[in-house]
């Protein structure tokens, strides 16, 4: 174990040692002893520092897709001035230069004096003019009379809000100037425009490459809800199913092993091989749409079954064999005593581990990369029940994929945004299934 | 939804019979059940399973079937003439198919009416202008032989259909019937109801194995296909990948080395961050931990496995990319070019491994009997002497077989290494360089618009192929390891 040599000039020599001092060769492998010990607590700190680190980033990143910048201010457009407006022959424009004289009007009112022309309202607030000129179009009994409109910011005014954008690190650009950050300080003071909660981020549908601003994410988490009905609904009962016949029923012979071997190797299958085998059967042979979520439920299906099947016979091998012998023993049959005893008994455990094999399945990307579910941007809810299964849409994680590999760098915000979305989801299930076993798993 | 009507008809026959047959049953014992040999409700049932079972049996037969059969027939019908021009018979099968849908919506949007739509053959440009204004996808314009063969496939999928109906429902009445003259007094109900029960769970723990076929299947065709247009030889042995995204160029290199080294690359970063700490927090949980930090540290380290894969790979993307350039880029170190390279996949796959590692070597730890490391104290080693000399060698089998496992779980790793490894496929020592993998290309090469029966998309399943044998291999070998080692302790 340790090298004991024999060296008398050392003065440690095994004969004049005594337990109530240490000598050298001790004091070395006590050293030894805390120093492994340390490397072990190292590493638990090291795992927990990732852990927290990846967190911070995520709710850091993540936070400003929940607020947007907003300029909200009263409005007020005469019958002549419509008038006037429509029978020029750049009609939006003549609307965007009555919005600039009341927004310096007003700006004015408040003391304050800044230079803007109609380019940097532009560039602030997109084209001002048209969305007057819609809302007038359609509300002609509100000429005359103040309206409050609030006009979303585009999203580098967001990125200045949230310190995403910052003066020094900022460029002229046709997106930005340095000298529209003065006007947004002074709107800023005014109170006119300012950060609000972004419901459209979490109700609304994903947008084009060229908003970053109006894209959410509900749309995509329809698509996940409607996959994970399809998982749910074939998964439980076939998982259920496998796992009685093999833990009850089956003789130990050929063909249970080659199940067995199955399952086992079926777990530890990449996923994205399963994607492949969803796009080779279920697109390119059954012929059934693409990005559909029935397609994605169906993958998802095949990957969350060895889960649910492995969970499942634990929780049947938990019921103790007591159970059945005394159904049995009044006379039930196997099958009696299989569903009407042990099968109720194991149901905590089997529900607790289908809701963590949902959870893994929403918050699986790859199979959905190769059925489709990217490149398809989901602009809008899908329109009933069926249609929610059949027509095309994304899924959480699909969606944040989506996100991620734009060019813009303003959906970086929305992805990490999303990721809280999917975080929640999961942290939610996660909290129902150890719920469900504290209060339901017996021990026996 | 003509088959969800059938389906819910059938469901409606299953109901009624399954009253009927419980009804009959008691009535042919005068109301007195002890006469029965089962109880009442499984002569129900087993009218209710002769109903189901036969008639969706073929419902699922004739929906896999029919859309091979009418397509056949179609096939057969299109000159080669149009397949010439188009360029292959799947694109124009897809046109024919297009249209006959087209005159479906237009028939349902009352914009034509089932004559024309059959006999509309001399003026195309009218169809094609009906179809336009019934907000169909038409290409150009309807050619002859595309609209004949769509009125036929309309046809055929409608006699097709309603011959379904029938079929489906005769069968689910002749099962009723049948099920009905079996619920007398005697009948053994129960032993043919569990017999069928049985059955469905056999089949329920069968579709593991059909899944593992299909996943054969579906690889080993695509990948013949692909080695027909592409030879193997080149495929394994090229060390140059360059797809040429033309569509059909023949001018791609498809070779697969500089793929599987990114793989291995990538790989073994990840390993050599997730196997120290690991294993070195197993221990220490196993060996030192009070059971309180070991309650809260266990989980907490776990938490890591759940966070889905797609936010390590924005975490890559966006926080450790950025980070490793401003530190080895050329503001720092100079040796790193783009913030998506080798070390940001690898560190964080090597995040996403530690808990893998650690709660499967923890386990393996544990199962190491308690005499072992008692003999040890007994002959005076110190704690952490009998963890290395002792322990760690009696565990050593299957904590290789666990770092087995890892190893198939980074090498099939996704999302990771699509968001944070970049795109270039090279040959380079440089870990602080852009390299790709066989996932990566699998998610590149069938995400983009090209043909399937093109060698650029095909070669995808043959990196599957790969993929698959590689990890299966792997996953074998480790649970053979784990195994044995287990049984060794028991």
């Amino acid at each position: 174990m340790t090298d004991a040599t024999f060296n008398g000039t050392s003065g440690g020599g095994r004969g004049r040692s005594s337990l109530s001092t240490a000598d050298a060769n001790t004091k070395r492998r006590n050293a030894a002893e805390k120093r492994f010990r340390a490397y072990g607590l190292t590493a638990i700190i090291i795992g927990l520092f990732f852990l927290v680190v990846l967190f911070f980033s995520i709710i850091r990143s993540g936070l400003p897709a929940f607020t947007h910048t907003v300029v909200e201010m009263e409005f007020t457009l005469s019958q002549a001035q419509y008038e006037e407006a429509e029978d020029q022959l750049f009609k939006t424009k003549a609307y965007s230069n009555l919005f600039i004289a009341q927004l310096q009007q007003q700006l004015q009112e408040r003391g304050m004096e800044v230079e803007f022309d109609e380019a940097a309202i532009e560039r602030l607030l997109g084209k001002v003019g048209g969305n007057l000129r819609e809302y007038y179009a359609g509300n002609q009994n509100r000429l005359g009379e103040p309206v409050e409109f609030s006009l979303s910011a585009s999203s580098r005014v967001d990125g200045y809000f949230n310190g995403r954008v910052t003066r020094e690190s900022m460029q002229d650009s046709r997106f930005l100037m340095a000298s529209d950050l003065d006007l947004v300080d002074a709107l800023r003071n005014a109170g006119i425009i300012k950060s609000e909660f972004n419901w459209n981020f979490i109700t609304g549908a994903d947008s084009g490459v060229d908003n970053p601003g109006g894209a959410g994410i509900g749309a995509s988490v329809i698509g996940s809800f409607f996959m994970m009905l399809v998982v749910l609904v074939l998964s439980l009962p076939i998982g259920v199913a496998a796992s009685i016949y093999l833990e009850e029923f089956a003789p130990q012979n050929r063909f249970t092993d080659l199940i067995e071997v199955n399952i086992s190797n079926l777990a530890a299958v990449p996923s994205i091989v399963f994607g492949i085998l969803g796009l080779a059967v279920f697109i390119q042979f059954m012929h059934l749409p693409q990005s559909a979520p029935l397609v994605g439920g169906l993958v998802l299906t095949l990957m969350t079954l060895p889960t649910i099947i492995i969970s499942t016979r634990a929780s049947l091998k938990a019921v103790p064999p007591s159970i059945r012998d005394a159904a049995l023993g009044v006379g039930a049959s196997k099958m009696q005593a299989v569903f009407h005893h042990v099968l109720p008994l194991a149901m905590p455990g089997i529900l607790t581990g289908t809701i963590i094999g949902l959870a893994q399945a929403l918050g699986e990307t790859a199979p959905l990369l190769l059925i489709g579910m990217v490149g398809f941007v989901a602009r809008g809810y899908p329109d009933g029940f069926v249609a929610g299964f059949t027509e095309p849409n994304s899924a959480m994680p699909a969606q944040i994929y989506t996100w991620a590999a734009r060019a813009d760098a303003s959906f970086y915000e929305k992805a990490w945004g999303g990721i809280i979305i999917l975080l929640v989801f999961l942290l939610t299930m996660n909290i129902i299934a150890i719920i469900l076993r504290r209060r339901f798993e017996r021990r026996w | 939804m003509p088959t969800l009507w059938l389906f819910l008809i059938v469901l409606g026959i299953a109901a009624v019979g399954y009253v009927l047959g419980r009804g009959r049953a008691l009535q042919s014992v005068g109301g007195d059940n002890r006469k029965l040999h089962s109880l009442p409700s499984y002569y129900g049932a087993n009218v209710l399973i002769k109903v189901v079972v036969p008639a969706f049996l073929l419902m699922i037969a004739w929906l896999l079937i029919q859309p091979i059969v009418v397509s056949n027939t179609i096939s057969g019908m299109i000159p080669d003439r149009s397949v010439d021009n188009t360029g292959s018979l799947g694109l124009v099968m897809a046109e024919v198919r297009r249209t006959a849908e087209g005159l479906d919506n237009a028939v349902a949007q009352g914009l034509m009416d089932e004559d024309f739509v059959n006999s509309a053959r001399a003026d195309l440009a009218d169809v094609t202008q009906r179809l336009k204004d019934a907000g169909q996808i038409v290409t150009s314009e309807v050619t002859q032989p595309i609209l004949n063969a769509a009125q036929r496939y309309r046809v055929m999928n409608a006699t097709g259909n309603l011959m379904m109906t029938v079929a489906v429902l005769v069968l689910a009445v002749l099962g009723a019937l049948w099920g009905l003259r079996e619920s007398q007094g005697d009948f053994r109900a129960r032993n043919t109801v569990e017999q069928s029960i049985r059955a469905l769970l056999i089949g329920a723990a069968s579709i593991a194995i059909l899944t593992t076929v299909g996943i054969i299947l579906s690889l080993v065709f695509n990948t013949i296909e692909f080695f027909r247009l592409y030879p193997a030889s080149d495929f394994f042995f090229g060390t140059n990948w360059a797809p040429s995204f033309s569509g059909r160029g023949g001018s791609s290199d498809l070779g697969v080395i500089p793929l599987l080294w990114g793989t291995f690359y990538i790989s073994i970063v990840a390993l050599a961050v997730a196997v120290p700490i690991g294993l070195f927090a197993a221990i220490y949980l196993s060996e030192y931990a009070s059971p309180k930090v070991r309650s809260v540290a266990k989980p907490l380290l776990e938490v890591l496995a759940g966070i889905p894969t797609i936010v390590y790979g924005l975490f890559a993307l966006l926080t450790v990319g950025p980070l490793l350039l401003k530190v080895f880029g050329d503001d720092g170190l100079g040796i790193m070019q783009a913030g998506t390279a080798v070390m940001t996949a690898g560190l964080v796959m090597g995040i996403m491994l530690i808990p893998f590692v650690s709660s499967l070597s923890d386990d393996i730890i544990n199962a190491v009997p308690q005499a072992m490391r008692d003999g040890s104290y007994g002959l005076g080693a110190t704690q952490s002497e009998t963890i290395r000399q002792v322990v760690l060698p009696a565990a050593l089998p299957g904590i290789v077989g666990a770092i087995l496992l890892a190893a198939s779980r980074a090498i099939g790793e996704t999302m990771i290494v699509v968001l944070g490894a970049g795109a270039a496929a090279r040959l380079s020592l440089n870990p602080f360089e852009a390299m790709t993998t066989v996932t990566a290309k699998i998610v590149s090469q069938l995400t983009g618009d090209a043909d399937f029966a093109s060698p650029e998309a095909l070669v995808a399943f043959a990196l599957g192929m790969t993929l698959f044998v590689i990890t299966l291999c792997l996953n074998v070998f480790a649970l053979y390891i784990v195994r044995k080692y287990r049984e060794q302790y028991e």
